[in-house]
């Protein structure tokens, strides 16, 4: 049973905001994670750096976390491994072609009051909540 | 000094994501099942978040150029087209199977679950299938311009 933690959820919140400003201030870029992920991937050489740098601060957020004593949850993930694979190819695939994820569309694109960002988050989130209903409550 | 700067963001961005719980996959489920048990939490993080980038952005907006870089790269699209909208369904249909969605899943590689790692395996093969299919759909139009010349 997931509970209501709405302190924690503003202060996340807000420090998720901050960084996302703090990106745009200091380096002109957009915290869209798929896209900084996607050029690290494919983008030429000048691009990568930046991106390399802001990625691995993410990953270094719960280690630090975690020397420091916060408790950094095991993600618990569906069992069928083909389940977990299909949701990879869908998720990267998807975001691109959208061009933007819960963070690039979600944050930064609905801050900056764009209507592609705003439909794009309105109908990713719409689809998921009705493939939890399906999955949780009709199947 | 940019590589520290874009550091320092990916940390506070990642200690944002810790703090909030929203690593935990079962955590952001929680909110979509809005016929379940329902959290409404992630709705927190984001309308938080949002109104911190709003303001933030109006700053950054007010200014000639970045602290670091010589120029901002403000998205320049508009108009909501096919590719948004596919995009996002199959993007929300991978979200709602697992509850992962890039930042989360990237961060979650440093608790080394074999399940996180096929994920980001498998969102990168998506990425770079996606960038091999625009490629390609590229390509024609180049043949074509070469042929005019």
């Amino acid at each position: 049973m997931v509970e209501f933690t709405p302190v924690s959820a503003a202060i996340g919140g807000a420090l998720i905001g901050l960084a996302s400003v703090l990106l745009m201030l200091l380096l002109g870029r957009i915290a869209g994670i798929s896209g900084i992920f996607e050029g690290l991937l494919l983008a030429g050489g000048g691009e990568r750096a930046w991106r390399g740098a802001f990625l691995a601060g993410l990953i270094a957020a719960p280690l630090l976390a975690g020397v420091l004593g916060y408790p950094v949850p095991t993600p618990q993930m569906p069992s069928s491994w083909i389940v977990v694979a299909g949701a990879g190819v869908l998720v990267g695939f998807g975001t691109r072609l959208a061009g933007g994820c819960t963070s690039g569309h979600g944050v930064c694109g609905i801050a900056r009051l764009s209507g592609r960002s705003i439909a794009a988050t309105a109908i990713f989130m719409a689809t998921a909540v009705a493939v939890v209903a399906v999955t949780r409550h009709v199947l | 000094m940019p590589l520290l700067a874009s550091f320092a963001c990916g940390l506070i961005f990642g200690l944002g994501l810790l703090f909030s719980g929203m690593l935990q996959p079962a955590k952001v489920l929680a909110f979509l099942d809005i016929f379940g048990a329902w959290d409404p939490s992630l709705a927190i993080v984001m309308g938080v978040a949002l109104l911190v980038a709003y303001a933030g952005f109006a700053v950054a907006r007010g200014r000639a150029q970045p602290v670091l870089a010589p120029q901002s790269v403000w998205p320049s699209s508009t108009g909501i087209d096919a590719r948004l909208v596919v995009g996002s369904v199959l993007f929300g249909v991978g979200w709602g199977l697992v509850g992962l969605c890039p930042g989360p899943a990237l961060e979650n590689l440093a608790t080394l679950s074999p399940p996180v790692l096929v994920f980001i395996s498998a969102m990168a093969a998506g990425m770079v299938a996606h960038g091999l299919w625009q490629r390609g759909l590229a390509a024609p139009a180049q043949k074509a311009l070469t042929a005019d010349g």
